[in-house]
């Protein structure tokens, strides 16, 4: 696989440098190993891995001889020696028996790459091979495990790696009893500190497999044939009937022992990926670089580049430095990352713990020099994708290492995808890199994440680096089509709303065409026109000419439109205190408009759901209560708590003061929808923190008002802006912050990304210390909205306009047409 | 004096039922039609049921011979019906105005 790779690469740079030949031991189309674990773990499908058919070797004139095993370089007359293997020989075995018919094979050279890959590793025990005994490597190994335990009861897995807790996890749904024997003192010790592996034992034993640690198999047992036990070399024993063996695997190295190279652990190789010989080449499973083996695909794909680049001379001083390790593994019912280093290298890193035993979570950070140089996450791995993307670039850490493990509590990215240098690898499973991404985003028009994907590959993986795909989506394709209508208050009219605001003003624009006919030169464009119709509104409150094709449907008949045509009615209930009375006459309409869905909304009102158009105005006369706006951009509700009145805790009347905010603001449009609440002391039972404006009860007769909280799709906390010492307080600064929102907010910003995006320090100095002396003038104008409120709902009597809540019109086809006499 | 018949030509009553700058429902058999009435007086007429989720095309914001969908925001070109969405069209049809009033035909066309 390794081999194909580097073929493919050399490829890529020059397609006619070499006349190649390969050797392969696999007498067809082999898989690749290496990522099988990939497959396992679900993050590659199993025709992904697959190597290249024997067309591709055809269609690029390279010679393979399949079924021949490369056994010596003779260094001297410059030629590899290859013998064929028997038919059915297992390619990878150190002792696979040649076909003694077939001649030794010699191909001249003027260099050679080894990728002979690994072999699994079975430790040395009496009694491995023959029937119950499995290595577990490939797709077919797994389906004979599976075969053959649906006939017994009891199981072993000798390895507490990755690889054996995935079989022994495998085994456990063809109903044996398994049990997990590892050699070493915890699991999956090269990935995981002790303390993860403890903890991730219990998890393991939690789904009912039994683990043994320290225990070293010496002998599998027969009776007539059958496994019967294994024995420890503590003496101890343990009555099984088969036994599956996952203890990692072993460079192949025979070839370069016997042409004399360089061999430690594997076959030494140099930056370049030179062997002790220039001349010849290794990568992959059978390489030891800089004291280190690498069994994982990427350190493979980043060896085929470097030495691709210096055998072809493209960058002849190339240079492989070694990988970073991380994996994210997928046992099923067990979420785990690791990467980098397990534990802390000396007493300047600093070592970030969270662990919560109960549920099985364990998070740990290693931080060198402000880098990540380590995590294990366990039980959790929701914040793996970005923390991997940190460690592979060397991205800055936050300084609030937390956020690292829970994410930010805002839900700002930790990670700008943007910032990362070009060559930054995007998707890990597949080796994107953001260049790659960006060219395909830019030049080849791909404006999804799956359309990225399916020109690049990123993302097919795992699929956890989708959200920095996203990010680089959010941020180029602003860039690529330089619209700079982005930076417009409406796409329809070429002008910041600054600018907008105050062409208006100094023209004396009242209504929306007017905008369309003197700023956008004489064009329509109907997704602006709302947006205007707010902003005129907000700027004209009493003279505003109010054109009802501005509105969206929901303003023009002041009801919400649903999915199937029909509408809601909310009507306003002032701080959720309601009556006898008005409950008997919601009830009646209830029942005589047949209304399919009376529900309590989470404001503290009464909903009534799929009312028909042409029945709205009937509805709200036969309610007798006013208009809850629950259908508009404008000021919403105001929700309370029962405050003084019976509450035992109430330190503030919150109900008096959520009917005066109601009351005073009712219908006041805004940017987006305002929510608002009141509650009676710091407990907060109406949510006032998390309002668009909430106000709190403190002892001392005092209120603090919030601003900027959100609790929907985004989850805020306001910000406090003042506290006040009396309800009159309240309503004035509630009433100033409403107003500066109106005039400065981005039609469709919700208060929570106003606020954040000016600065709650920034609009205290403006509204509370009056820094540019307009708060008359804002307490001025907001004035001038609450006197304008008319409820909309009186246009059940007056309709604006001709047709207004009518229904489908009835219409025939001609029967006869005029006389052509 | 013969009388033709012309029984694709449905009249649809006083332009002025349908708001300026606005759209309306008709039903004609058993289609649901649009005809929308911009404010410089053209007149359009198409299908009323987004294909995306059977939204009421009259009831969206419309202009520029352009109209919004109110559920979901899908856009159409009342002249041709093609829609924002690559595989999304709407039927349009012929609507003509004289001395205020509406007559649409019923024949497909695409404009």
């Amino acid at each position: 696989m390794a081999g194909a790779r580097v073929v493919e690469e050399i490829l890529k740079r020059a397609p006619d440098q070499f006349e190649i030949t390969m050797f392969g031991a696999e007498p067809y189309g082999n898989y690749n190993r290496i990522l099988l674990s990939n497959v396992l773990n679900g993050s590659q499908s199993a025709t992904d891995i697959f190597m290249n058919p024997l067309s591709w070797y055809r269609e690029n004139n390279i010679r393979l001889h399949a079924g021949v095993r490369a056994m010596l370089i003779d260094r001297e007359r410059k030629v590899v020696v290859g013998s064929a293997l028997k038919r059915d020989a297992l390619a990878y075995s150190v002792d696979a028996p040649t076909d003694p018919s077939s001649n030794v094979i010699e191909e001249p050279y003027d260099n050679v790459i080894i990728a002979t890959g690994s072999r699994p590793f079975v430790p040395p025990m009496e009694g491995f091979g023959g029937a119950g005994t499995f290595l577990f490597r490939t797709i077919d190994d797994c389906s004979r495990i599976a075969d053959y335990a649906r006939n017994n009861r009891k199981a072993a897995v000798i390895g507490g790696g990755l690889l054996g807790l995935e079989a022994a996890r495998g085994l456990l749904t063809h109903g044996v009893e398994v049990t997990v024997l590892e050699a070493g003192p915890q699991l999956m010790g090269v990935q995981l500190d002790p303390e993860a592996g403890d903890m991730l034992r219990k998890t393991i034993e939690g789904m009912g497999i039994k683990v043994l640690c320290g225990t070293i198999t010496t002998k599998i047992a027969r009776a007539d044939g059958q496994i019967t036990h294994l024995e420890f070399k503590d003496g101890s024993t343990l009555e099984t009937d088969m036994v599956v063996v996952s203890t990692g695997i072993r460079p192949i190295t025979e070839i370069a022992t016997a042409s004399g190279l360089n061999v430690n652990r594997g076959i030494v190789c140099d930056d370049q990926m030179h062997t002790s010989d220039s001349d010849i080449y290794s990568l992959g499973e059978c390489v030891e670089h800089r004291g280190q083996l690498y069994g994982l695909v990427d350190p493979i794909w980043e060896q085929a580049n470097v030495l691709a680049d210096v055998i072809t001379g493209v960058k002849p001083d190339a240079a492989y430095f070694g990988s970073k390790l991380g994996t994210k593994l997928k046992v099923m019912g067990v979420e785990l990352a690791s990467m980098g280093e397990t534990k802390p290298a000396g007493s300047d890193d600093e070592v970030v713990v969270y662990r919560e035993p109960s549920k099985g979570l364990y998070k740990k950070l290693i931080v060198r020099g402000g880098h990540i140089a380590g995590a294990i996450l366990l039980g959790d791995i929701e914040a793996a994708g970005t923390l991997m993307q940190m460690f592979f670039t060397g991205a800055k850490a936050p300084a609030r290492r937390a956020d690292l493990l829970f994410g930010s509590p805002t839900g700002v990215a930790l990670l700008k995808a943007s910032d990362l240098p070009d060559n930054a690898q995007i998707c890990n499973c597949n080796g994107i890199s953001k260049a790659t991404i960006v060219d395909a985003i830019q030049n080849k028009s791909c404006l999804s994440v799956s359309k990225v994907g399916a020109c690049t590959k990123a993302g097919l993986g795992c699929g956890s680096c989708k959200s920095l795909v996203a990010q680089l989506l959010e941020h180029y394709v602003g860039e690529v089509g330089y619209d700079p209508t982005e930076h417009y208050y409406v796409p329809g009219v070429p002008l910041e709303k600054s600018q907008l605001v105050k062409e208006i003003r100094n023209r004396g624009i009242k209504s929306v065409s007017e905008v369309f006919a003197q700023l956008a030169g004489g064009q329509e464009d109907p997704s602006s026109k709302v947006g205007l119709a707010s902003l005129l509104k907000t700027l004209w409150p009493e003279e505003y000419e109010d054109e009802r094709d501005a509105r969206f449907i929901n303003d023009r008949v002041h009801a919400n439109i649903q999915k199937d045509g029909t509408f809601s009615v909310v009507p306003r209930i002032y701080a959720g205190v309601t009556s006898a009375d008005e409950l008997m006459r919601i009830a009646q309409v209830a029942v005589k408009y047949k209304v399919p869905m009376v529900k309590l909304t989470g404001g503290q009102r009464i909903d009534l759901l799929g009312i028909k158009k042409h029945d709205l105005p009937n509805v709200w006369r036969e309610l007798g209560m006013p208009s809850g706006h629950a259908y508009t951009k404008a000021f919403r509700t105001c929700k309370s708590c029962v405050g003084t009145d019976f509450c035992r805790y109430g330190v503030g009347d919150s109900i008096e003061l959520a009917q005066k905010i109601e009351r005073r603001f009712q219908g006041v449009e805004s940017p987006h929808k305002m929510k608002l609440a009141t509650a009676g002391c710091p407990r907060n039972c109406s949510e006032a923190y998390v309002k668009d404006l909430g106000a709190v009860a403190i002892e001392g007769g005092k209120w603090e008002i919030y601003i900027g909280g959100a609790a929907g799709g985004s989850v805020r906390k306001g910000d406090i802006l003042v506290t006040v010492d009396s309800h009159d307080g309240v309503l004035l600064y509630m009433g100033r912050f409403m107003q500066y929102y109106r005039e400065h907010g981005k039609y469709l910003e919700r208060t929570y990304g106003f606020v954040e995006r000016v600065g709650i320090e920034t609009l205290r100095q403006i509204l509370v210390e009056d820094s540019l002396g307009i708060c008359a003038r804002l307490d001025a104008d907001i004035q001038k909205a609450v006197d304008a409120y008319i409820d909309p709902w009186d246009e059940a009597e007056v309709p604006a306009y001709p047709a207004q809540f009518s229904g489908p019109e009835l219409s025939y086809a001609l029967e006869v047409a005029e006389s052509n006499g | 004096m013969a009388k033709e018949l012309v029984s694709n030509q449905v009249y649809l009553g006083s332009a002025h039922a349908v708001p300026p700058g606005q759209g309306r429902c008709y039903v004609v058999g058993p289609l649901e039609i649009a005809v929308f009435r911009q404010r410089d007086g053209k007149i359009f007429a198409m299908e009323n049921l987004c294909p995306h989720r059977q939204g009421p095309l009259s009831e969206g914001l419309f202009g520029d011979g352009k109209v919004i969908c109110p559920l979901h925001g899908h856009k159409f070109d009342c002249d041709t019906g093609k829609g924002s969405e690559a595989t999304e069209c709407v039927r349009t049809f012929a609507v003509d105005e004289s001395d205020g009033h509406l007559m649409l035909t019923l024949n497909e066309h695409n404009a």
